[in-house]
């Protein structure tokens, strides 16, 4: 949370300002009770109606200045809480744009959603409070001891003892009830991860006739739900009781050593009033001040879990610099690479070994799990190797700047997704500054003009959220284009035609192979039908190389490829 | 308007009848507050009896003002003990009843009918069970402790101020529901800048979900620099209405706190004059009412301060509860007749005659659907997308009940049968596969949770997941997510299948079964499969039609009806629909 505190910078103003402001608002208060003991000790003794009055108006007036401070607090506080939300939330997402995929693989897209969305949220309404409520309430607290200083030194001992033992109760319950609130969220998660389960897999579970042991296992959650929260509630249901009962045995003994005094003649009864106006203002701020801690800490809960996202740097670090680019006629080198996800103990890549030339096709055959995407995506060092190279023009990819690299390469991935705005904005993706002849281009290599020609605005025919509005094979040869509008030297098309009919599949191979700028193309896919005409098959299994070479001599000598072969051909073979 | 305070009326109704329950805590939790309120309000009385006995110097009934102090030194903590107590009760019966209303809720879920599933979404279940009951619960909770006890306060306040002085009552009675109304006013006028809000974060909220879960395409383009740009445009924009929200709604406090020092001031003003004219007088207004009747206005404030946050609290909580107990109500499946049939080891003979089914009355989906499967025979079904292949898997595992006909199994209407013994004679792999948290080992074990690990790594071993199973962090005991994320779409249906090879039931379902897994796996599965299916009658989807060829019977279903049945090469000889759909994979090579 410290660290993020250092975005309240250009707002440190509006932080000063909206306390001070709140900190009058808060004196004003304070000196109530005295002109209360005037008007009793003076004007009522006194039978004095004018001075009555007179203490009063100025009561009202303070009254009035009081909500003057206090608007000017509440503007500033909202201008600052609002502003530092909005730069954090700035850093989070460009911070976030920094991490690499292995990054975004531990935590999770749905984690980072709710840290940007609801966490933040929460931060923001903490430092809002924290900045309206966090002096005014312990300043009348203190305040109230510092004037029962000036009425009775004597009489002020007593808010000397009682504050302390009013903080330690409501400050040591609320310690308490932290980790176990958490506690009972953990348990709240664990019901929702149960309900959820259970619409999901309602089909399986009906198959397999679970639903009484379904029943039984979420009645355990809830609960282990309830006992947690029945606990907490019994621990911090003691705070008020507990403050109340200590607060007025403090106002017993005060009225109590007012009453000697006065019988001393050294202290007024309005005196004594005062001073237990000023008993009574103490626990309407302690509990104020109470349930602000509470707000706090779980802004400050929410903010260590955005904080935590900061401190998760990109475990891919490249120079700022260009590398010296060989003058080599490979364009992609694998020598030995080994990849190892951060998640598992095997490696999902070993000691992958080939070479390609620039202008060359390769295809990527292999099993569910081979590591055919792992393997595409070493090139545009979305993952780092463990041991070994991966070489873009003969320079290893770590030394080139990741901008600078990835712009080379051109990825359809698996996963067809595209995103709201026009079919132009999409397209642009891939260079910003293609102009419409370009993109048309690059959609009829894909294979789309079709596509195109069916939407009603052309380029600018509106695309919803993820691409809703297409068919799957609509959106995959928009991402094909997308890629293609970049005009890459390396064009990657990670089993990207999969929602393509053969028909289509086989057109848009011959078109890419007809590209002017003759780009290096690597494709990945589970069809022998779309690989078998490449200059280069790589035969994955289990993240090693099985077989390489041309269709037909893996035919002969690739037993994996020949299976695979078989499996989808055996027509032609029987 | 009518209507929705029928709705609800019945909702308290409801919630009345969950709180029912617990009739003697709650009646004592009433009494208890009652007590704890009077006495509460009682101690500024004693306290001002005992401040009226400090005159002045020489003129102090010490012995009387220490017994009434100890007085309330006692009360204070009889009222502590209570207070402590009423909160415990409060706490046991608002989570106890939440317990209960979600235990209900999932009881629901278990037993609703898949139609109610499939067409609602998964979140808007989820936010019920989850979000409205804790809503719901907040609410009753502020109902037990604030709304309650406000009354109760407001009531006495008034009672104690009546007895203390007329007149300054009415003048309390009279000023301090000022702040009330000006609090609604500031709210309603506020609600635009809110509505603005509400509607920017909308859109932050659906930018950072498309670029944040399509990060890996972002970095692959390079696209970080323009998602920004986009992104601190919105957030300028919200940045601009929050401010304003923020600060309107915080309005309220300082405005309500404002009227409530001028309800002091003229109470304080009225209040002594008071003193002034009666002193001397019989039934003199003492200083030591004054002060009581002062402390007085300030709790009689404090509701009123608070009541339009409690209000609307309860109503947002009664919407919840609304929607929670609306779903509760939805209708179940008709349970099992009584003397439904416990189908044990079917033998396999089905029975399809005359069924009709639709989802929805206006579209009609199978009609006059006929079809007999003896026992071990091999049942494929192809058809494009929509043909109502998904729909009679639905039937067959009585998901959903036809419409007119019958479907049996070995002779027994399948309504006759209890669901629970009919769908565990299929095994089922579907498509869509789902992990459920848990091990690998539970995950396989989901049709019979005493199975041994030997029986299961068996199991395993014949749908060819051991290899990958072993290669995760902790084996078989390695913890599955949610969506089981580690796991490749093609590993998750390994594990589907796992699941029914160790059940091995007399039936399978296998609807696009190895779909997500590479053909060369596949093969390897299909020889498992044709070694399961020996004696057992299954069915079959699939698009990949190498997986159908050595099917008994080949059924190509198009708009819910079978429009060709035969086996591959007699339906191939036909020249009709399958002919087509099988050339039309190869054409293109």
């Amino acid at each position: 949370m410290k660290k993020l505190l250092t975005h309240m910078k250009g707002y440190i103003k509006e932080s000063i300002i909206s306390p001070l402001f709140k900190l009058f608002e808060a004196c004003f208060e304070l000196l109530i009770p005295l002109l209360v003991a005037n008007i009793i000790d003076i004007g009522i003794a006194h039978k004095d109606k004018p001075y009555v009055v007179k203490m009063c108006i100025i009561m009202a007036i303070l009254g009035f200045v009081g909500l003057g401070c206090a608007l000017v607090a509440q503007y500033y506080a909202a201008k600052a809480s609002v502003g530092f939300a909005t730069k954090v939330k700035h850093s989070l997402f460009s911070h976030i744009q920094t991490l690499s995929y292995s990054e975004i693989d531990t935590l999770g897209t749905s984690t980072l959603i709710t840290r940007m969305t609801s966490d933040m949220n929460q931060v923001q309404n903490g430092v809002n409070l924290t900045l309206r409520l966090f002096l005014r309430s312990p300043l009348i607290v203190f305040g109230a001891m510092i004037m029962a200083f000036t009425v009775d030194i004597k009489s002020a001992l007593v808010f000397v003892v009682a504050i302390p033992v009013l903080s330690l109760v409501v400050f040591g319950i609320m310690l308490a009830t932290i980790p176990l609130y958490k506690k009972v969220q953990s348990r709240l998660d664990k019901v929702l991860g149960v309900t959820r389960e259970n619409l999901q897999g309602v089909r399986v579970i009906r198959a397999f006739g679970q639903e009484k042991e379904e029943e039984e296992k979420f009645k355990i959650s809830t609960a282990n739900l309830n006992t947690a929260q029945k606990f907490v509630g019994r621990i911090s249901a003691l705070m008020n009781p507990m403050t109340y009962v200590i607060l007025n045995i403090g106002i017993s003994v005060l009225i109590w050593n007012g009453a000697i005094q006065v019988n001393l003649g050294e202290l007024s009864q309005g005196e004594v009033i005062a001073l237990y106006n000023y008993m009574s203002q103490i626990l309407v701020e302690l509990i104020k001040l109470a349930n602000l801690i509470i707000s706090i800490t779980k802004a400050v809960a929410c903010g260590n879990r955005v904080q935590s996202v900061f401190e998760i740097s990109s475990s891919i670090t490249a120079p700022d610099s260009m590398p010296q680019e060989m003058d080599t006629q490979y364009s992609v080198e694998f020598d030995n690479a080994t990849l190892k996800y951060i998640s598992s103990n095997e490696p999902s890549l070993e000691n992958i070994d080939f070479k390609v030339k620039k202008g060359q096709t390769v295809g990527i055959i292999g099993g569910t799990g081979s590591g055919k995407s792992s393997l595409v995506n070493l090139i545009g060092r979305f993952y780092d190797v463990c041991n070994g190279e991966v070489k873009v023009n003969g320079v290893n990819v770590k030394e080139y700047p990741l901008e600078y690299l990835r712009d080379k390469i051109g990825i359809v991935p698996q996963k067809a997704v595209l995103f709201r705005g026009s079919i132009r904005d999409n397209m642009k993706w891939g260079n910003k500054n293609a102009d419409d002849d370009a993109i048309y281009k690059a959609i009829e290599q894909a294979q789309a003009s079709d596509v195109l020609a069916s939407k009603p605005d052309g380029l600018d025919s509106y695309i919803e959220q993820g691409g809703k509005n297409l068919s799957g094979g609509q959106r995959q040869r928009f991402t094909i284009a997308r890629a293609l509008v970049k005009k890459p030297e390396i064009l990657i098309l990670d089993d990207s035609a999969s929602a393509l009919d053969y028909a289509t599949d086989a057109a848009l191979r011959s078109s890419i192979s007809k590209i002017e700028y003759n780009p290096t193309v690597f494709i990945v896919s589970q069809r022998t039908a779309s690989i078998m005409h490449a200059d280069l098959i790589v035969v994955l299994d289990d993240g090693k190389i099985v077989g390489m070479g041309k269709h037909d001599e893996l035919l002969n000598s690739c037993l994996v490829y020949s299976e695979i072969y078989s499996s989808q051909f055996r027509k032609e073979g029987v | 308007m009518k209507k929705k305070n029928e709705i609800k009326m019945s909702t308290v109704k409801e919630v009345l009848r969950y709180v029912g329950g617990y009739k003697f805590l709650l009646a004592l939790s009433i009494l208890l507050s009652t007590v704890s309120v009077a006495l509460t309000l009682y101690i500024p009385i004693v306290i001002g009896r005992a401040i009226d006995l400090i005159i002045g110097k020489n003129n102090v009934a010490l012995d009387t003002v220490c017994e009434l102090l100890v007085t309330v030194g006692v009360i204070a903590l009889v009222i502590g003990v209570i207070q402590w107590i009423i909160n415990n009760i409060n706490n046991i019966i608002t989570y106890n009843i939440v317990k209960k209303v979600r235990d209900e809720a999932f009881e629901k879920i278990e037993t609703l009918p898949l139609k109610y599933i499939d067409s609602h979404s998964y979140g808007e279940v989820v936010s019920k069970v989850i979000n409205d009951v804790d809503q719901f619960a907040d609410g009753l909770l502020i109902g037990f402790t604030q709304f309650f006890t406000g009354i109760v306060t407001i009531l006495g306040t008034l009672v104690f101020m009546l007895t203390i002085s007329v007149q300054i009552t009415i003048i309390v009675v009279v000023l301090t529901p000022i702040s009330l109304l000006i609090a609604s006013f500031i709210a309603k006028n506020t609600y635009k800048y809110f509505h603005t809000q509400s509607k920017t974060r909308g859109e932050q909220t659906a930018i950072i979900e498309e670029m944040i879960s399509n990060q890996k395409v972002v970095k692959a383009f390079s696209h970080e620099d323009e998602a920004m740009e986009e992104f601190d445009e919105i957030n300028t924009r919200l940045q601009k209405c929050s401010v304003k929200a923020i600060f309107f709604s915080s309005l309220v406090n300082p405005t309500t706190r404002f009227i409530n020092s001028l309800v002091y001031t003229a109470t304080a003003l009225f209040g002594a004059f008071i003193v002034i004219n009666s002193s001397g007088t019989e039934g003199a207004l003492t200083v030591g009412a004054l002060a009581c009747i002062l402390s007085y206005s300030t709790q009689y404030a404090k509701p009123f301060n608070e009541i339009s946050g409690i209000i609307s609290e309860l109503q947002n909580a009664l919407a919840c509860a609304s929607r929670v107990f609306e779903f509760i109500k939805e209708e179940s499946e008709i349970p099992d007749d009584a003397e439904a049939y416990v189908l044990e080891n079917a033998r396999g003979d089905i029975n399809i005659s005359d069924v009709s089914f639709s989802y929805t009355d206006k579209q009609k989906l199978i009609e006059n659907f006929n079809l007999n499967v003896s026992k071990g025979q091999r049942i494929a079904i192809v058809g494009p997308t929509g043909c109502g292949k998904t729909t009679f898997i639905n039937l067959l595992m009585r998901f959903y009940d036809v419409k007119n006909g019958k479907i049996s199994v070995d002779g027994y209407d399948i309504k006759e049968l209890t669901r629970n013994s009919l769908r565990q004679n299929y095994g089922m792999v579907l498509q869509d596969t789902w992990i459920r948290n848990g091990t690998v080992k539970e995950n396989i074990a989901i049709g019979m949770p005493e199975a041994t690990d030997e029986n299961i790594i068996k199991a395993a071993k014949a749908s060819h997941a051991h290899g990958f199973i072993k290669r995760l962090p902790n084996g078989y005991d390695t913890v599955l997510t949610e969506n089981g994320s580690i796991l490749s779409q093609g590993q998750k249906q390994l594990l589907c299948i796992a699941r029914i090879m160790l059940c091995l039931p007399p039936m399978l379902i296998l609807d696009e079964a190895t779909s997500s897994i590479d053909t060369r796996t596949e093969i390897k599965i299909q020889e498992a499969f044709a070694k399961l299916m020996e004696g057992r009658t299954s069915f079959i989807v699939a698009h990949r039609l190498s997986t159908i060829r050595e099917a008994d019977l080949i059924l190509v279903m198009d708009k819910g009806k079978i429009i060709e049945q035969g086996t591959h090469s007699s339906l191939l000889e036909k020249k009709g629909f399958y002919y087509n759909l099988y050339n039309s994979q190869f054409d293109a090579v």
